[in-house]
This record gives structure tokens, sequence and C-alpha cells, in this order.
């Protein structure tokens, strides 16, 4: 068993982080004070219901969305745009589909030149460390949904960057691709020693991969609680029959129950005074 | 089942599409022929098939159809060669400067439908009677829907491809030629694909109103001595210059982008 992250060796931090939009119907606050740190080679997960600000966290921790306000920082570095020390992976599609898989996963080795005999070479580790040896010449549309996923993960993979970004990767997938691929990221997570933010709002998968689970409350968006999962590692999906796996879903389900209840009457209201509205 | 039989079907239906065409142009041939010969279609406004396939002998010895068939072609690359440079460089600087776009996007848009070939003495006027006129006519009908497509391939990129460029810290440049214009090929290749129509309808159809070089001008000639069966010949002519350009534009569609 590996040992876990020690606290304090923190190489991200999210500090007073505040989002708000101006919409048709007035400001909605997205994002509302969060403030957590991800450590050296830890798997975080950040868990919540649809609407809480997971993706609008993803975007700002990306440094897609500037218009935010508190800090990131990655080792101690402000961040205030894309930084090459965080590799995303989207919850859409993002494969290029006029690139072969190999073309895609040597994208970012492309961008700092190096030369293509070698970056072919090195594609094809990160092609073989996802699974997919002898796809090395498909194109995206000849893949299947899990496959392009893969894609995109060796893609990220092959910019080492320090910390993988995830924001729901395989939301679209099917319940047991997504248990399989969940196998596959926490194997070369725990090859790599990649430190790993994943957002997502499948509790199975959260507690499947994590080392902490942090639940986020309905909107506004804030910190509710930060559970430590403390399951053996290496973990497989296997783990999904356990006892103490079960304890923690039910734990993390009674946090999250109540902020997804408050999501759908949410929503009910919003609809029905939309429609209300319009007739 | 066995796997030769299997094959064997496999091989047919690859054809099948080819085969059926074929079949229905041919079909369509016997129709028509059999309508002239009963006297059910007028033989003076339809010649019957069979005379225009024997026509081709004459229009081809007689009429130097293939010099014309050049020329007219030479036409069509040039105004298509021309309106995929200014087309796709337009529709880049209207995409990239918002202003622009605001400004000319309902005029390009407008120019697309207007019978610009109208303007045929004006050109006459700058050009004088020679190929440029008729290339300058094409290319100008052209280019709106080559400019309009190029807008909408570029502005059609899905979000998360253009977000991926941005998490690798990706440049303008590299934002343009990495992910935007490789997203929008398949869209700019529809704008070069109804341009090239609009340029082929165009330089074909100022031949004929001047009455200079190419096949435009054999038709009118043709049709002049009224000699149906022979027009009808060199407008197959005509349609063999379509076929040559679009099949070259798939190649080309497939080399710069091989799957969608």
């Amino acid at each position: 068993m590996s040992p876990p992250p020690s606290p304090g060796n923190a190489i991200l931090t999210a500090d007073h982080i505040n989002v708000r939009f101006e919409t048709a119907e007035g400001p909605v606050v997205a994002v509302d004070d969060v403030s957590f740190d991800v450590r050296q080679g830890e798997f975080l997960s950040v868990i919540g219901p649809s609407g809480c600000g997971k993706s609008t966290l993803f975007n700002v921790i990306g440094g897609l969305l500037s218009s935010h306000q508190g800090v990131v920082s990655v080792g101690g570095e402000t961040i205030n745009g894309p930084h090459k020390s965080i590799g995303m992976v989207f919850q859409e599609e993002s494969t290029f589909p006029w690139r072969t898989v190999t073309d895609n996963v040597a994208f970012p080795l492309e961008l700092i030149g190096m030369a293509r005999a070698k970056r072919i070479e090195r594609a094809q580790h990160f092609i073989g460390m996802v699974g997919l040896n002898g796809f090395e010449n498909r194109y995206p549309g000849e893949l299947s949904g899990g496959m392009r996923q893969r894609v995109s993960l060796a893609r990220t993979l092959a910019s080492e960057p320090k910390i993988l970004l995830m924001d729901e990767p395989f939301a679209a997938l099917d319940e047991q691709t997504r248990l399989l691929l969940g196998d596959k990221v926490l194997q070369i997570q725990q090859q790599l020693k990649q430190t790993t933010l994943l957002i997502t709002h499948n509790i199975t998968e959260a507690v499947q991969m994590s080392d902490r689970i942090l639940v986020m409350t309905y909107r506004p968006g804030k910190v509710k609680r930060i559970v430590d999962i403390d399951l053996p590692r290496p973990r497989t999906s296997e783990i999904v029959g356990s006892e103490a796996f079960g304890r923690y879903v039910a734990q993390i389900w009674a946090d999250l129950r109540e902020e997804a209840s408050r999501g759908m009457r949410d929503e009910e209201s919003h609809a029905l005074h939309t429609h209300g509205a319009a007739s | 089942m066995t796997a030769a039989t299997l094959r064997k079907r496999s091989r047919l239906s690859a054809y099948a599409p080819a085969l059926v065409g074929l079949g229905t142009i041919v079909g369509f041939f016997l129709v028509m022929e059999l309508l002239v010969q009963t006297g059910m279609v007028n033989r003076f406004i339809v010649p019957p098939p069979s005379e225009i396939l024997g026509s081709f002998g004459r229009v081809i010895v007689e009429e130097h159809v293939f010099s014309r068939f050049v020329l007219t072609l030479t036409e069509c690359l040039t105004a298509g060669v021309m309106l995929t440079v200014f087309g796709v460089a337009g529709g880049v600087l209207m995409h990239r400067f918002k202003l622009l776009q605001q400004a000319c996007e309902t005029w390009v848009a407008a120019m697309a439908s207007a019978p610009i070939v109208l303007c045929y003495p004006l050109f006459l006027v700058i050009f004088g009677r020679s190929a440029w006129t008729i290339i300058m006519m094409g290319f100008v009908a052209a280019l709106p829907p080559v400019i309009l497509k190029t807008i909408e391939g570029i502005s059609g990129t899905r979000k998360v491809l253009v977000n991926v460029g941005r998490s690798f810290n990706l440049t303008g440049s590299q934002q343009f030629w990495k992910i935007l214009f490789p997203a929008a090929l398949p869209t700019i290749f529809v704008g070069i694909r109804l341009g090239l129509i609009f340029a082929l309808i165009n330089i074909v159809g100022v031949e004929f109103l001047i009455n200079f070089g190419g096949l435009g001008q054999l038709i009118n000639d043709l049709a002049e001595r009224y000699d149906l069966a022979g027009t009808y010949a060199a407008i197959c002519f005509v349609i063999l210059v379509s076929i040559l350009f679009f099949m070259t534009l798939e190649k080309i569609e497939r080399w710069l982008r091989p799957v969608d």
C-alpha cells in the first residue's frame, strides 16, 4: 500500500475563489469563497449537484476563466491564465477529428518543436498507457466514445503536466465503461504518481479514485465538507463491492442529497416561473 | 453463408451506387429517346439522345471542342484559385475583425443572390473583350458563398476544441492553423463547391453572352445555327468540366482532411 500524500505539501492552492455571473434575471453567484489545496501526488475529487459551479471552478483553475476573485497558485506561483503545469481533460469529446490517434496524442509535443520521430515514439508510450495499442493510425471518428476520451487523456498526459485537471471526463459513458476507465485512470495515476483533480457528480467514481473528496453545496457553490477516503491502494473497480466503499458512498450521498434536492426544487420553480411568464 | 459469398456481396454493394447512378442516366436517355421517337416530345425542341450521341464526333472534329474545353477549363481553374484564395482570406478577416463582419456580412449575403451576370457590360469596359472579363465575372459572382461559408466554418468550431488550444497555451496563429482552420475545412469546402458552381455558370454564361472563346461561345454558335444535337453535345462538355472540378476538389479535401 502506497503512503497517502502528506498534508502540507500543497502543489495547487485555490484561495477564496468567488465567481459571479450577470444574467438576464440578475447576478448569480456561481462559486462562493471556495478555498482548498491539492497535495503532491494526491487524487482529489470535487463533487456536487448540477449547477453547483463545479465546471466554473474547473475553468478558473484551468485558467480559462479570468473574471473571478481570489487566487489560484501552482507551486506558489499565482496563475492568471492557462498554465503549462496544468493539463486539462474536458467533459465534451475533444479529440481533433482530422488527426490520427498518434497525431492527437503527439499534439503537445509538436507544439514544443519535438522532432517527428521522437514525438511519435513518445506518443506511442502514452497510447500504450491508456490501452489503445493497435489504434495508432485510426481517426477519432473510427473509435468509441470511451476510446476517444482515452485519446484525450493520453494527449494531456503527453504534455507531462504536474497537475491533471479533469472535468467529468466519463460523464457521457455507460456505467460499466466508466468503472473500467476509472481503473485505467487509477492505474495511470498510481504509475505516474500524478497529482489529479477530478470534477465529477458521480459518487461511485469519486470514492473509487480519490484520496479526498470535496463536497460542494448547490448554488452558490461553497465547500460543504472535505471527506478523507481511507481505502487501500492500489485500488481497482473491485473495491465498489466492499463494505467500507458502501459506507463512504452513503456518507457522501447524505451530504449531497439535501443539495441535490434543493437544486431540483430550484430548477422546477425556475421552469414554472419561465413557462408561467411565457403563457 | 460462406465467406466468399459475403465478400462477393460486399463488393457488389460497394459498386451499387455507381451502377444505380449509371442505370438512372441510361434509363432517362432511353425514356427520352422513346418520347421523341413517338412524337410525344417535339424533336425540334429536344433532339433524340441517339442524335446527340451521333453529333459528338462532328462537334469534336469540326468545332475544335478540345481547345474550347481547355479554355473554359483554364478560366474556371483561374477563377477557382482566385476565389479560394480571396474568399477564404476574406472570410478569415471578417471573422477576425468583428466590426468588419457586422458591417459587411449582410452585403456579402445579398451579393450571393444578386444577378451579377447582368454587370457584364461594366466588366467588358474594365477588362475588354478578353478571357479576363469572363474570369472576373466568374470570380466576383462566386466569391460570396466562399466568404460566408468560411465565416460559418470558423465560427462553428466547437468551443471545447478552442479551449483545448487555450489549455495548451497556443498563440493566435497556432490556434488558427492547428485548430480553427482544420476544424472549419469541411464547411469551407462546401463554400468552394458552391462557389465553383456559381463560377462555372457565370463563365459559360458570359462566354455565351459576349461570344468569346470557350464552350459558351460554341453553344451560342451551334444554337444560332439551330444545330440542336450539337448544342446538347457541347453542353455535355460543360458538364464534363464540372465533373472534373468536383472530382479534383474531392481529392484535395480528402488529402487535407482524410476523415470527418
